[in-house]
């Protein structure tokens, strides 16, 4: 079992593999859908970020939060990681190294844009209760007018896993292996039935 | 029974069913758990068993995605009512909103504005039938998006009856990770376009633990793709694979597959 630090550095993130079950412990940062929408928009129109995404990590996180004076997650497991392909890709361009946690994994084009840059790790989806455990503290909000769930959330986490390294920064992708195989057998298995 | 205990048996049915599965479902789990070999597999299963334990002890949501409110209504048909059953299950959807609380989803369709209570129009979905005798009996399931999105349905042709199977395997396929595996495969076959996908939803408020020789072949084949919990691979890609039948018309065959993540939250009860 290993652990990392957010902010990461790039040369223990370049020592991961795939496979490699590790755990978080430091700053991450939630977006999906919307979020990535407009921090493309602030990379493409050279604006600054509100927050620092370089040597960060994004969680594809849509929690569930409630305000208790401070803001509390209550429960906040990670979503479906395919629909920020496209947006990822390009966001990779702008950034020379991050992190990335979400589940159902990323497509190729992600996992040659984190080639020499970044991991995907696979947290278990629906896990919420257990991720907000690990959930130390609320550091943040931005864009809160996206919603509670598309908002970016700085969250500072503790031993939050435990995670796979789904994709490592050396274009190995469990996903890819997994998907290839899965294909074969359905031939076989189709064949039969 | 008056308005307010139908509004407040909503809001109880969601917390329950938000924070506690069912039995045959950490039944189905479990075996899983037991059944995998391969670490990672084990893993996933491991931590899914923990986040069901940490949910009801901390009384919080299972999962972040708190679903979109779906409510099933049987009505007994010597009950009568004197007051708006409707509006009574969209306060209760408000309330639990508020108090449980439920991450808001529910949103416009094309401007994608949220109202922030899970209200909106046809939302939450109420499915009313008629039964026997006097009581009223609700059941609430809220379903996430992750493995609704991957549902599929195919009008195939009445001479495809045999190829059934290879639809249902092969919507499982390209779902691949994305809906949380190991999943429940609801299977509406025959009735209409927009009926099958209704019974294939309906299938998911089965007990998973039991199933035919149809079912479990399906199930068997499906496993057999090596998926796996979460996509990472393994043994357990569905833990059960349920199907409700409904006559169609000669010339159509209608096959709806609704796939459910592990966290198949529902919860019911009869008022009256």
């Amino acid at each position: 079992m290993k652990e990392i630090s957010s902010p990461l550095n790039k040369d223990d993130v370049l020592k991961l593999k795939a496979g490699d079950i590790v755990y978080v412990t430091g700053e991450i940062l939630t977006a999906r859908d919307k979020a990535h929408i407009r921090i493309l928009e602030f990379l493409q129109e050279g604006k600054e970020l509100p927050f620092e995404l370089n040597c960060r990590i994004i969680y594809h996180c849509g929690p569930l939060m409630k305000k208790e004076g401070e803001w509390v997650a209550v429960s906040a497991g990670p979503t479906t990681s395919a629909r920020m392909n496209a947006s990822t890709k390009k966001i990779l361009e702008k950034i020379d190294c991050i992190g990335i946690i979400g589940k159902g994994g990323m497509d190729e084009e992600v996992v040659r844009a984190l080639n020499g840059k970044g991991i995907y790790l696979a947290y278990t989806g629906g896990a919420g209760a257990l991720a907000a455990k690990a959930i130390k503290r609320v550091r943040g909000v931005h864009w809160e007018d996206l919603g509670m769930a598309e908002a970016v959330w700085v969250l500072e986490v503790e031993k939050f896993g435990p995670c796979i390294v789904g994709i490592d920064a050396h274009g190995n992708s469990l996903y890819s292996e997994i998907s290839k195989r899965v294909e074969e057998n359905f031939k076989n298995i189709i064949s039969k039935i | 029974m008056e308005y307010d205990d139908v509004k407040s048996t909503i809001v109880e049915l969601f917390r329950k069913a938000e924070t506690e599965l069912g039995e045959d479902v950490i039944k189905a789990i479990k075996k899983a758990y037991e059944i995998e070999e391969n670490e990672i597999a084990k893993n996933q299963l491991k931590t899914i068993l923990d986040n069901i334990d940490a949910a009801k002890k901390l009384k919080v949501p299972i999962c972040q995605d708190t679903g979109l409110p779906i409510v099933f209504v049987e009505l007994g048909r010597e009950l009568c009512l004197d007051f708006d059953l409707k509006k009574a299950i969209i306060e209760g959807v408000k309330l639990a909103t508020k108090e449980i609380p439920l991450r808001p989803n529910a949103v416009d369709p094309l401007t994608r504005e949220n109202p922030g209570n899970n209200v909106g129009l046809h939302v939450p979905q109420i499915n009313i039938d008629f039964v026997e005798g006097d009581k009223l009996k609700l059941t609430v399931m809220p379903k996430g998006a992750g493995s609704e999105n991957t549902s599929a349905l195919k009008m195939m042709l009445p001479s495809q009856v045999n190829e059934i199977p290879k639809f249902v395997v092969e919507v499982v396929k390209n779902a691949f990770g994305k809906p949380c595996p190991p999943i429940f495969v609801g299977v509406g076959i025959g009735s209409t376009f927009d009926g099958s996908a209704k019974l294939a939803k309906k299938a998911l408020l089965r007990d998973v633990t039991v199933m035919d020789e149809y079912e479990l072949r399906m199930l068997e084949a499906i496993n057999d793709l090596g998926i796996g919990p979460m996509g990472l691979g393994g043994k357990t890609t569905a833990l059960a694979v349920l199907v409700e039948k409904g006559y169609c018309h000669t010339a159509s065959l209608p096959v709806a597959v609704n796939i459910q993540c592990w966290a198949n939250r529902r919860a019911s009860k009869v008022l009256g």
